[in-house]
């Protein structure tokens, strides 16, 4: 199971704890795991990626192992850890603000 | 007895506040959807105790939120805006072309008589249509469509479609307007619009009387006699007798004719309610004195209501969807302001109370008059 942890606004949109478990088939990737989200909570649609594009929401960044993988190619395959399911894939809202 | 809802968006949630038909001792619940952004929230008049609310925020987006118990609980809906075909591009600040994007919903507004039909009006500026209940959008695209449309640039606030008007007594006729494009009217249900400017004169644009270009605020009607308009612009508050066909002014002795909101009495269609503001680089009352003024006579002849407003130091704004009336005899005028403040006057404006003093800024205000 790949872990999520998702920023506190949208675990209340989806009425989530914080961390959620998926099931992700294959090589787990940003794309297949945020499809793999979006499918088990389509309230989260558009709201992590833009809906049509899928590219990632300017505001959002994606952590994983102490790493940002905000700008990595959504194909490309997240670390170990996350695919065995010891660290969790991070959706965080940046810092913005004053 | 008779009661009212008022729905109250603000920048970091949503607030219901409730009264029986005295309207002196309210209930206020919330925030609903802390922390967002809450452009507007509308109950169907076709079932009063669904609404719907336009969720936004920097970070995660657009979220609409429907509710089928007056605001108890809610659901997300569906939160797709995809223009219709290939977009193309409006005018930027710049004078350069700018493709069109989806920012936000600044306004709803549920269908007269079929609780599943909603409106929405977005920015950049297009009007989007649902018939189930928000799950699905599709774009009333000959709206954006229109000659014009390329050449629409946006207002300081973003090019927006913030006032939609649904007919009572003709279905196919909508009235929209958007900043700063102007005011525009379909007789055919959306499939052909028309730019109804004739008789605006802004002085912010290259040719003052131009056919579009115009930065309207907001548009009221009074639902009896529908084919009056009137406009609250950038300056000027305007009126139509022909469905926005013509327009002349009615600011007469306004002590400034800058504002966002304007609002008609829910029984005496020629009284109309609207904020004056300093001006458009001063976006606060005038003297630091908060005062609605009336007109009883359809515009040009206005009055102060002062009694229960802030008339010293007070430098707040109120916005364009910040002010509704009840249909309560007498009628109530509501109207929230960025200082976080919700006033009420049960007395068609003779005299105003908060009910509430310290809410995140206001950005809209509805109100429900239920059975």
């Amino acid at each position: 199971m790949i872990r999520v942890v998702l920023p506190a606004h949208l675990q209340t949109l989806a009425s989530v704890p914080c961390e959620v478990a998926l099931d992700v088939q294959g090589r787990p990737t940003q794309r297949s795991v945020l499809d793999a989200l979006e499918a088990s909570y389509p309230m989260l649609r558009g709201t992590i990626r833009e809906h049509t594009t899928l590219k990632r929401r300017p505001y959002l960044r994606f952590f994983a192992c102490e790493q940002d993988l905000s700008h990595d190619p959504p194909d490309t395959p997240l670390p170990d850890a996350v695919a065995a399911g010891v660290e969790p894939f991070l959706v965080v809202g940046a810092m913005a603000g004053g | 007895m008779s009661s009212v809802r008022a729905l109250v968006g603000t920048r970091k949630g949503a607030f219901v506040l409730t009264s029986d038909g005295k309207r002196d001792k309210w209930e206020v619940s919330g925030p609903h959807f802390a922390g967002w952004e809450i452009y507007h929230v509308k109950g169907s008049p076709a079932d009063p105790n669904r609404l719907f609310a336009s969720q936004s925020s920097s970070w995660f987006g657009q979220i609409i939120q429907r509710s089928n118990d007056g605001g108890k609980t809610w659901e997300p809906v569906g939160n797709k805006f995809e223009y219709d075909g290939v977009p193309g591009t409006h005018q930027w600040y710049d004078g350069t072309p700018h493709p069109w994007e989806f920012a936000r919903v600044w306004h709803l507004e549920p269908s007269l008589t079929d609780p599943d039909t909603i409106y929405a009006g977005i920015q950049d500026a297009a009007l989007f249509r649902s018939t189930d209940g928000g799950q699905t959008w599709a774009e009333v695209s000959g709206l954006r469509k229109h000659q014009t449309g390329n050449s629409w640039s946006p207002g300081a606030g973003g090019l927006c479609l913030h006032t939609i008007l649904l007919d009572p007594s003709n279905p196919k006729r909508i009235v929209v307007a958007i900043s700063a494009a102007g005011a525009f009217r379909t007789d055919d249900s959306g499939a052909t619009w028309k730019p109804i400017n004739q008789g605006l004169r802004s002085e912010g644009i290259p040719n003052p009387t131009a056919e579009v270009g115009h930065c309207v605020h907001r548009i009221a009607q009074h639902r009896s006699r529908p084919g009056v308009l009137f406009m609250q612009k950038h300056w000027d508050v305007m009126r139509s007798d022909d469905g926005g066909d013509s327009w002349r002014e009615v600011s007469g002795n306004l002590p400034t004719d800058f504002g966002f909101p304007i609002d008609v009495h829910a029984h005496e269609p020629d009284t109309i309610y609207v904020v004056p503001i300093k001006s458009d680089s001063e976006h606060f009352p005038p003297d630091g004195k908060l005062r609605v003024f009336r007109s009883r006579t359809g515009g040009n002849e206005w009055e102060a209501l002062t009694k229960g407003l802030p008339q010293r130091d007070c430098y707040v704004n109120v916005l364009r969807d910040a002010m509704a009336v009840d249909a309560l005899d007498s009628c109530g005028v509501y109207f929230g302001t960025t200082g976080g403040q919700v006033y009420a006057s049960s007395d068609a404006g003779d005299s105003w109370a908060p009910i509430v003093r310290d809410l995140p800024p206001v950005l809209s205000v509805e109100v429900q008059t239920l059975p």
